[in-house]
């Protein structure tokens, strides 16, 4: 089958998940965000290459880093761009996904940046556009977050240089995680030997393993000797019946405390995707401790966007 | 057709350089060719500011066409360009695009002195009211053909010429 994010000649068309997509796309990707980090640092923070161009924010779920940072990348690329705060727009009056966009496109898009509850939501955005116009998935449902995932293999190879003998422990509720699921396949298709995945039964998904990673129940077993240590958010607004005893019990067992991660190589790196849940899924103390990289981590993730948004809108 | 001798081009170009530059000239080169030389001459005339490089990609006027370049390098400007002779250096002066690009990318930075142009070979054929103030050599080429600057493996100079890829 042809990937729909791959145009004839293989270069990218749109991005909807990082599952399939070939090596060297990632790679460009991540060294085109490394040029990109230098425009952030200038006198004046723009290029001029999506200069006339329409980014649309498709937002129908709540949002604030990938909303602001995809903002904050299109403009420094000189686009313009129009933020759809969908909970008081139409689709609250009943229109369909498709006839917004049909609307959206009839005002001249070029871009649309898309999250929605649904899986598949920007695949279904992606197939209904005109071929100028590109689509970017933000996040649907528990399915893919290509950029979070390219962002957090980019904050990777920023303090681990290359991927090579690294082992990076996926910590919390894998169920739930469109990250976990990104960032997995972005780090096998990438060459990491040992990727591990950690957290109670109830929230790893069936079959996680065959991603290729391996998979521990044991926190502290799961994080000896690793460089990397990704904390999951712990999704309640996701979770339909019972599937933890409680926050204070999932602490306990699965949250990120000094002690824990002394397992870990000393110069291992912390990161999360935020929004954190303090005292639920990572200690206070380790959040803002020496190892964490979590704030970089959303000043890298505008870069990254930035090379998105340009690889796409050159193709 | 018979190229000229790089490394000649290159001694012409930095003996006409070192009447216009100082200690205090910030030179610039444009990726790939035009850094290569750029660190050449910076040597040479030993311009104690450090040299930068612009790699011009997100300001190229081609990328609705052409897209963005498969190997974009970032940019390093270590001065403060702010008020500052800069010399934009690089191997084929053709249209002037390029150094549009590239002047366009040095304003980003800040408001130059004065910016002057060196290249080691003009091949003419100006698409914009661009000219350059230190020459190597005017070399008239065919259209449709691609001349370069390359290294061999020791880092000497020569001339290349190909077939341009056509336009996407």
């Amino acid at each position: 089958m042809r990937n729909p994010q791959l145009n004839g000649d293989g270069s990218l068309q749109h991005l909807l998940t990082i599952e399939g997509l070939p090596r060297e796309v990632l790679v460009h990707i991540l060294d085109t965000a490394a040029s990109f980090v230098g425009v952030t640092e200038r006198e004046v923070k723009k290029v001029p290459l999506l200069r006339g161009k329409s980014v649309f924010n498709l937002f129908f779920e709540a949002s604030t880093r990938t909303r602001t940072t995809f903002e904050i990348a299109a403009k420094r690329l000189s686009a313009d761009v129009i933020n759809l705060n969908i909970t008081v727009s139409s689709s609250t009056k009943g229109e369909t996904l498709l006839d917004t966009v049909d609307n959206l496109s009839a005002m001249y898009a070029d871009m649309f940046v898309v999250r929605h509850s649904s899986s598949g939501a920007a695949h279904l955005i992606a197939n209904h556009v005109a071929p100028h116009v590109h689509v970017i998935n933000a996040g649907d449902g528990r399915h893919a977050h290509p950029t979070q995932g390219l962002l957090d293999i980019y904050t990777i190879r920023h303090y681990k240089k290359d991927f090579t003998g690294l082992s990076v422990a996926i910590v919390g509720d894998v169920l739930h995680s469109r990250v976990a699921r990104s960032l997995i396949h972005a780090l096998t298709t990438l060459g990491a030997p040992d990727v591990r995945v950690i957290g109670p039964r109830t929230l790893l998904p069936t079959g996680v393993e065959q991603l290729g990673v391996s998979v521990h129940h044991d926190m502290r077993e799961g994080l000896a000797g690793c460089d990397v240590v990704v904390m999951l958010r712990l999704q309640n607004e996701r979770m339909k019946g019972p599937l933890l005893p409680s926050a204070q019990e999932f602490f306990k067992s699965y949250g990120l405390t000094p002690q824990k991660l002394a397992l870990a190589k000393p110069d291992a790196i912390v990161m999360h995707p935020g929004p954190m849940n303090r005292g639920v899924e990572i200690d206070s103390s380790v959040a803002d401790g020496p190892h964490s990289v979590i704030l970089p981590q959303v000043t890298f993730g505008i870069a990254v966007r930035m090379a998105v948004m340009s690889i796409l809108a050159g193709n | 057709m018979d190229l000229p001798d790089a490394e000649g081009l290159c001694e012409e170009l930095a003996r006409k350089l070192r009447a216009g530059v100082t200690e205090s000239t910030g030179l610039v080169g444009i990726r790939t060719g035009g850094a290569w030389l750029a660190e050449r001459l910076h040597r040479e005339l030993k311009v104690s500011t450090p040299m930068g490089t612009l790699d011009i990609s997100f300001y190229r006027d081609d990328f609705d066409a052409a897209g963005l370049h498969r190997q974009v390098k970032p940019s390093q400007i270590p001065f403060d360009v702010n008020g500052r002779h800069i010399v934009v250096i690089d191997d084929v002066l053709y249209t002037g695009r390029t150094v549009r690009a590239a002047m366009n990318e040095l304003f980003d930075y800040g408001r130059p002195g004065k910016i002057e142009l060196a290249a080691l070979v003009d091949r003419g054929e100006r698409q914009l009211p661009i000219a350059a103030q230190y020459v190597g050599a005017a070399l008239s080429v065919p259209a449709g053909k691609l001349l370069r600057l390359a290294r061999d493996e020791r880092g000497k100079f020569f001339l290349r010429l190909s077939d341009a890829k056509p336009a996407a």
